[in-house]
């Protein structure tokens, strides 16, 4: 191969894919996980993590498998992302155990002390009256809960990782709401773009399924109701999709300079050509009502991978099944892809595994690449009910097809919209 | 691979010590402490926002209403940025501006807390009782104030700048990363200018449990960072603060016509592994890699927790000697994410008003992180 094959139509170095890791409520590892969502199989199910009574939502796509001590949303997350790290690494063969020859970019849900630990310290103050942060103040210095200090800080997640897998640099920790999973991938992409690096390693996680994190979104009207089934309750794009269903996961990808990959002899599992992005100052919850921002974020990941819309096999969906993403998200597809829309198949992973927000953006990347590699795009489940506002070609039971680029979508709270292109080829 | 200039065209600041770029030019050299309220959190001192007019940049009502303290710092001092970059009335060029915000959480509802830890001792069914006052108790739009990357929606709502934005979290680290990140994105042509900072509220009891956990905080009055060697002196004091840089690379700034304030050069960051000399050796490591020469100023981000308050002070006086180093926390107080954002922005304000050639800007992490940043003089 010449030299000139690593770099991308702008001249850039080329972005491959040389590892992939996954944890959902379906499985453990890429085999599980594929072999559930191909054949249709939900991973949604009763949470039994806690006390559901009185909740309006009951169900989640939690990991059920894997746990911690204690079971809180960092130490989760922390959990999942090594699984989904290990994974990945041994997969590309990169650098030696504990010594990653690249970068760290984490994609890791908000961190807050829970109420099991709040509990534990008003216990500690014995306060006679109310309880209150004084009391908690006074706890905390009997030194007795200092190892929470680093469990309740935003950086420690990744540091863990970093020491772990031994990345280089100072790893970033991110947010952009749902589409945090993407943007680690961006970051990283960008990242060995400018030459910085060789190689990537981008995770996104999410263990965050607990009381407060629920009827947080319960209470902004985001959740599913229909609790029974539960298997049955996240119906991307159906008419009668009433809100997301919390998932929990993780997802990583190992990103390498193409050259760089190839010199090493690594199996190069395909290509993040592009990536886009749009911010929309809106509302902090709703889209602008023209799509505009959506459009541009799509426009900006063809624009960024060289594809033209009609180069797009299919679309992994961000479909979240709430009424307001999935007609957005319709919309901003059919303007970017015009009548061609009709015929891309469009198909949302949400519907068995559950929104795993900070995680959604790499745990679909990983789902889209596996598309591409297994020629065959997972179902969205439960579309009993099309919407006859989204003329789509949601697919319905695993198709069969020859799939070379994929668009995946991610949108957020606040504005956030990203988009990359998964290729099998360089464009 | 150095690229393209990076400068500093708009600085926004807020702090104990007022707003803006003139307030805190006095206060850094004024000498004295910054104002502390040693009261209301007793016995944790914090160093207090100066009240602000917040209509002056978040004009609606329901905008404010809708964000908790630190996202209106944030909001407040990202507006400040704009007006000083001269883009605040300019449409387009918001509409285009990306956006890097360093970030923590929001605030909790205290009282509901307390109500409902107080309810959860005698309550029979904890879970469900936990459920119920939760469902009733919440604000829902409370959540919105919390989210880490709800700044950044507030700033792209308030005042329009919807390039894009990514938010960092991890407390010093993140600060210097949002920098490095921005100032790198510019200078390799990825972008031609970010909005980079972030904003963080002191004045809370939840950072309070969180950091005493540990033994991080400093109780008692005021001392100043470098004074707080002896026994029973260290840990930091929290400073409510917010920061913002509007970033250009030169040749956007000066095709607009924008003064550049100053030269933000590649930012040099790492973790090491925290051990006896671990943050010195990184510092001296950085020094290196920045391409620091002979600062005129040395403005260090210590939080004053030992050991590596002291480890810095020794590291920073064999590579800088002769210069002097003023700790921002003796400034501001300690503002966690927002330590790198504002030093590198008063950094800035050094080298535009006062003439210096060359600034350092230290971030050691209480735990983890270690940042210098060089700025120097434009052009």
């Amino acid at each position: 191969m010449t030299k000139l094959s690593h770099r991308d139509p702008k001249g850039r170095p080329l972005v491959a894919v040389t590892g992939l890791g996954i944890v959902t409520s379906l499985g453990q590892g890429q085999a599980d996980n594929w072999a559930a969502l191909t054949a249709g199989r939900s991973g949604i199910h009763a949470i039994e993590r806690f006390p559901t009574t009185g909740l309006r939502t009951r169900i989640a796509g939690t990991v059920d498998f894997l746990d911690t001590e204690p079971l809180v949303a960092p130490a989760l997350s922390q959990r999942f992302a090594e699984e989904a790290a290990e994974e990945a690494i041994a997969q590309s063969g990169i650098g030696t155990k504990g010594d990653f020859p690249g970068a760290l970019f984490i994609a890791v849900p908000p961190v807050e002390m829970e109420w099991p630990q709040r509990q534990a310290l008003a216990e500690a103050a014995a306060e006679n009256g109310d309880v209150t942060y004084a009391g908690l103040q006074r706890a905390a210095a009997t030194r007795r809960f200092d190892p929470w200090h680093d469990l309740f800080i935003f950086g420690t997640v990744a540091d863990h990782i970093a020491e772990r897998f031994g990345t280089k640099g100072s790893p970033i920790s991110l947010s952009t709401a749902c589409s945090s999973g993407a943007t680690a991938i961006q970051l990283g992409v960008e990242a060995i773009r400018r030459g910085e690096t060789k190689a990537a390693l981008c995770i996104g996680t999410d263990g965050s399924v607990n009381p407060e994190s629920l009827i947080r979104f319960s209470l902004l009207s985001a959740l599913s109701t229909q609790n029974d089934p539960p298997e049955a309750a996240s119906k991307p794009f159906s008419k009668n999709r009433d809100g997301f269903v919390m998932g929990e996961g993780a997802a990583a990808l190992v990103l390498e300079d193409a050259e760089a990959a190839t010199a090493r002899g690594a199996k190069i599992l395909g290509y993040v050509l592009g990536c886009g992005e749009k911010g929309d100052g809106f509302h902090r919850t709703r889209s602008s009502p023209d799509g505009a921002p959506i459009i541009a974020a799509i426009r900006a990941a063809l624009d960024d991978a060289d594809t033209l819309p009609q180069a797009i096999n299919t679309i992994n969906a961000h479909g979240t099944s709430t009424p307001e993403n999935d007609k957005m998200e319709a919309m901003g597809c059919m303007a970017v892809f015009g009548a061609q829309m009709g015929t891309v198949p469009i198909s949302s992973n949400k519907s068995m595994i559950g929104h795993t927000l900070t995680a959604a953006g790499a745990v679909e990347a990983v789902i889209s690449l596996l598309t591409i590699a297994n020629g065959r795009i997972p179902p969205t489940i439960n579309y009993a009910v099309p919407d006859p506002g989204i003329p789509l070609d949601v697919v319905t039971e695993a198709r069969d097809a020859s799939v070379s680029r994929v668009l995946s979508n991610s949108f957020g709270f606040g504005g956030q919209n990203t988009c990359l292109v998964l290729a099998d080829e360089p464009a | 691979m150095s690229g393209r200039d990076v400068v500093v065209t708009g600085i926004g600041l807020v702090s104990c010590a007022g707003e803006g770029i003139e307030a805190h030019r006095a206060a850094f050299h004024a000498g004295v402490p910054a104002r502390t309220d040693a009261t209301s959190f007793a016995p944790y001192p914090v160093h207090p926002v100066a009240p602000l007019v917040l209509d002056g940049q978040i004009p609606k009502k329901s905008d404010q209403r809708q964000m908790e303290p630190w996202q209106r710092l944030g909001v407040f001092a990202a507006g400040l940025a704009l007006d000083s970059a001269g883009v605040k009335s300019d449409a387009a060029f918001k509409a285009n501006l990306h956006l890097v915000v360093a970030a923590g959480g929001g605030e909790r509802d205290y009282a509901v807390d307390g109500a409902i830890l107080t309810g959860l001792r005698d309550a029979a069914d904890p879970g469900a009782y936990l459920n119920e006052r939760l469902q009733n108790d919440l604000r829902p739009t409370l959540f919105l104030a919390q989210l880490s990357n709800l700044l950044a929606g507030n700033i792209a709502i308030v005042h329009g700048v919807t390039g894009a934005s990514r938010t960092f979290m991890g407390e010093e680290a993140c600060g210097t990363d949002a920098l490095r990140i921005a100032q790198a994105r510019i200078a390799s042509n990825q972008i031609d200018a970010m909005l980079v900072g972030g904003s963080y509220s002191a004045e809370r009891p939840d950072v309070l449990v969180v950091h005493e956990m540990g033994g991080y905080l400093r109780k008692g009055d005021y001392r100043p960072v470098f004074g707080r060697a002896g026994e029973g002196e260290a840990g930091f004091i929290l400073g409510s603060a917010a920061a913002f840089l509007v970033l250009e690379a030169a040749a956007h700034a000066a095709a607009r016509g924008a003064k550049a304030l100053a030269t933000i050069e590649p930012v040099a960051s790492d973790r090491t592994r925290r051990g006896p000399d671990s943050t010195a050796a990184s510092l001296e490591k950085l020094w290196q890699t920045s391409g620091m020469t002979g600062p005129d100023r040395v403005i260090s981000g210590a939080t004053g927790v030992a050991p590596i308050t002291t480890e810095e002070a020794e590291a920073l006086a064999r590579l800088a000697p002769g210069s002097p180093v003023t700790a921002l926390g003796d400034v501001i107080g300690h503002p966690l994410e927002i330590v790198a954002p504002f030093g590198a922005a008063l950094a800035a304000a050094l080298v535009a008003e006062e003439g210096a050639r060359e600034v350092a800007v230290t971030t050691i992490g209480h735990r983890r992180g270690e940042g210098l940043i060089r700025v120097t003089a434009a052009g």
